[in-house]
């Protein structure tokens, strides 16, 4: 690559926040903040000891939410996709869940949970299940009967089965549903720190707004999410492109 | 393994049955932990009724999916083309991917303020918040889809003299259709998954609405839950009538390998 | 050696190791069922090369996949060494048309997959002797991704000779090669089957590579298949493919397809 065309996406975000600066002196009475206003109010939240407390607070529900998804929905969705029936049967149900947003969830959460922590996570719990549990049904779907057949073949059958066969074909699949639900908790994020918890990124976000109209705290808040989020995402990708795991992501 | 294929009675027989279990269960459950608040399902069902007799349930399917129609749309009209002219010019793709990147994970629910500011609180800032969430999904699926076109096929259009233009339009675009329509799907499951934040921001009307403000005024659980119910037969609704998109001969030819 | 020397597979002594008896096949799709096995009756000896042959889409796949027990006739029963078929199993290995080398697994790892039993010193020994045989040496630990085609078939096809099956169902299992590695593949098959003397049904829809292989020719008819005729290839082995006889033979099959062998 020559270097021109490795600084071009440098360049091109550089061209955005100059729009975005001038978009926002422009304006007659300013309420959004410029770029630079977005970074100071980021120093700001360092120096006030806040932004790494809030990132850990909002990392801190993810991993519990999310986790506690993946350890119930991948098997769960596992063994119901194994069966045309379970699969049949339980279809229709994911179905009519999964349009319902997180959001909507928020006054049950509360109501079982009360306000607080445990909601929020519980929110994000949620909102990774069902993607989770679609995984893991279309992941042991999409095996090809011929690794099924030719495993039986050599004699393999139940757990030396799963080992062998089974597990090994499913997890390239298992590894980018992981990815995008990930994505998908971290979104969330936002919705569940609404709950009156009194700390987080989502809880900045809101906070900043209400009390006092510190925009530029707010659009901060944004940043940090994008940029964890995509940190996130750059992570989980760097799994699948371990060797042994390669031939799952082929050049489709 | 080799059960017996499952017969055609199966497939509405199941669902149904669990189902059944599902209701039953949530009805003892319900009287067992003795809850005042929570309802069962006939409460749910008396509160849908409830909302029919009022008049106000059509009303607000009809305007959840007027708004995420008209977000959508915008999404689709300009999200696709778009896409497609990233995924044509692999240098425009790498400059603009990592700032979509970045903006993908922040939350619909995050823009509320800035929706607020750019649109005002009112059904505008609810359409843009729909219109935001919709149209980086799209974006993207046409991106991949034209990019992800195997050489082979842009070969064998140049071998028989095809034009750029000519190109695009009949093989890469068809070739692309497939994986395009997919996206479109799923920015529609995203853009119906939105409405209820959407509608958070000071609409009066809505199914979204209806949740938030069944609980704040009077905690009414049961409506609630039917409104809940409602938009995930919609949003299920939605999902079928693009999957039969999908089924058109002339496209299908990509979905072979889909469930 | 005297020069008349005919071989008969299917003399008196031989011991019968498939039976397939009245087998018919129907799929159902889209509401409508379609026959695409009637009544087919097969009788292979222990140790003999039956070819498999006739049109694309005829069934050959099926009819294999039946007796290997990966499906079950609609009626019809099929049996190996007088038992029943009601399943796969690891002393009759099968080589998919589709290609059924595992992805997540090198080259080594796939030939090891049925030697769970083996020492490792074994295994090492195996592996190493079949990949020299196939000719995949400097890709032991490459994954089939990163083989060609034709590699992966030789793969499949060490994968398994090394767990030393009595019997081998092939599904086109040369079909991706080119034709120099084709001749070869067929040499060292038959260089295997001559000194182990396992039961092979090879699929084929090449005529030439039916008679130069098989002890029979079994020639099936377009769906619904039926088996139209048997033909049996007394020419002893290495085959001269310019003997008079070879011809006669081959040309025979072609009459019997429908086609005059000429261009
Ligand atoms: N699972 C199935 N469901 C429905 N029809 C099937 C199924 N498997 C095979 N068939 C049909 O049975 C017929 C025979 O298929 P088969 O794969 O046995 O053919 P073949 O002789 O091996 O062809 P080829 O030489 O092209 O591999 C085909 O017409 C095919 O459409
Ligand atoms: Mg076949």
């Amino acid at each position: 690559m020559s270097p021109w065309v490795r600084i071009r996406p440098a360049l091109f975000i550089l061209a955005l926040l100059g729009i975005w600066h001038f978009a926002v002196v422009s304006q007659q009475n300013r309420i959004l903040p410029t770029p630079w206003e977005t970074v100071t109010g980021i120093i700001e939240l360092m120096q006030r000891g806040l932004l790494i407390k809030y990132i850990v607070a909002s990392l801190f529900r993810v991993t519990w939410g999310f986790v506690g998804a993946a350890l119930l929905a991948i098997p769960l969705g596992l063994a119901v996709g194994w069966f045309r029936r379970t699969e049949m049967a339980f279809n229709p149900l994911i179905q009519i869940l999964r349009p319902i947003s997180p959001l909507a969830w928020i006054p049950i959460s509360i109501l079982w949970f009360g306000v607080g922590d445990v909601a929020a996570i519980y929110l994000i719990f949620l909102a990774s299940f069902l993607p989770l549990m679609m995984t893991g049904i279309n992941a042991v779907g999409g095996i090809p009967q011929v690794y099924i057949n030719a495993g039986r073949n050599f004699g393999l059958s139940g757990a030396r089965l799963v080992i062998r066969v089974l597990y090994p074909a499913v997890v390239p699949q298992l590894i980018i549903g992981l990815r995008i639900t990930l994505g998908i908790a971290w979104l969330v994020v936002v919705a569940a720190e609404m709950i009156a918890v009194n700390s987080g990124l989502g809880f900045l976000i809101v906070d900043a707004r209400n009390a006092g109209n510190r925009y530029d705290l707010v659009v901060a808040g944004m940043v940090m999410i994008g940029m964890i989020g995509l940190m996130l995402d750059t992570l989980m990708r760097s799994l699948e492109k371990s060797r042994a795991l390669r031939w799952g992501y082929s050049e489709d | 393994m080799t059960l017996s294929q499952p017969g055609k009675w199966e497939k509405y027989f199941w669902p149904v049955l669990t189902a059944g279990i599902f209701l039953v269960f949530w009805h003892y459950a319900v009287i067992a932990s003795k809850s005042n608040v929570f309802p069962g399902p006939w409460k749910v069902l008396g509160g849908a009724q409830e909302l029919m007799r009022k008049g106000v349930l059509i009303g607000y399917i009809r305007d959840s999916l007027s708004r995420v129609g008209v977000g959508y749309g915008l999404a689709m009209l300009l999200g696709v083309p778009f896409g497609l002219t990233l995924g044509w010019y692999p240098a425009a793709s790498q400059v603009v991917n990592p700032v979509i990147q970045m903006m993908r994970p922040i939350s619909p629910l995050a823009w509320i303020p800035v929706a607020i500011v750019l649109f005002g609180v009112g059904n505008t800032s609810a359409v843009f918040l729909i219109f935001l969430a919709s149209f980086f999904p799209i974006v993207v699926a046409s991106m991949n889809g034209v990019r992800n076109v195997p050489s082979m096929y842009r070969r064998a259009g140049r071998n028989f003299g095809l034009s750029p233009g000519k190109l695009l339009a009949k093989v890469v675009f068809p070739a692309a259709l497939p994986q395009i329509i997919v996206g479109l799907r799923i920015a529609l499951g995203i853009a119906w998954l939105v409405v209820v934040a959407a509608e958070m921001l000071a609409v009066d009307s809505g199914l979204g609405y209806l949740v938030i403000d069944a609980r704040n005024s009077g905690n009414r659980y049961d409506l609630v839950i039917a409104a809940m119910i409602m938009i995930g037969v919609i949003g299920l609704a939605l999902d079928l009538i693009f999957r039969r998109l999908e089924q058109i001969k002339s496209i299908r030819w990509g979905f072979r390998l889909e469930a | 050696m005297t020069e008349e020397k005919v071989k008969t597979p299917a003399a008196k002594a031989v011991k019968t190791k498939l039976r397939a008896t009245g087998i018919n096949k129907t799929f159902k799709r889209d509401g409508t069922e379609t026959s695409v096995l009637e009544n087919v009756e097969l009788e292979v000896a222990q140790g003999e090369f039956l070819c498999l042959l006739g049109p694309s889409g005829c069934g050959k796949s099926t009819l294999l996949n039946i007796c290997a027990g990966f499906l079950s006739p609609t009626t019809g029963t099929v049996t190996i060494d007088g038992e029943p078929v009601t399943g796969p199993d690891p002393r009759r290995i099968f080589v998919f048309q589709e290609r059924g080398v595992f992805p997540w697994l090198t080259v080594e790892g796939n030939i090891a997959f049925g030697l769970a039993k083996l020492s490792k010193a074994e295994q090492a020994e195996r592996i190493a002797h079949y990949i020299k045989m196939v000719g995949l040496q400097g890709f032991e630990k490459a994954y089939p991704q990163e083989l060609s085609g034709g590699m992966k078939q030789r793969l499949e096809v060490a994968r398994a000779l090394a767990v030393n099956p009595d019997m081998l169902f092939l599904d086109e299992p040369f079909g991706a090669l080119d034709s120099i590695t084709r001749l070869i593949m067929r040499g060292e098959l038959l260089r295997i089957w001559e000194a182990e003397r396992k039961t092979i049904i090879f699929v084929t829809h090449d005529i030439e590579e039916a008679v130069q292989l098989a002890d029979r020719v079994v020639v099936m008819s377009a769906r619904p298949a039926t088996i139209q005729t048997i033909v049996e290839i007394d020419i002893e082995h290495p085959r001269d493919i310019s003997s008079p006889r070879y011809l006669e033979l081959r040309d025979g099959i072609f009459n019997e397809i429908g086609l005059a062998h000429k261009i």
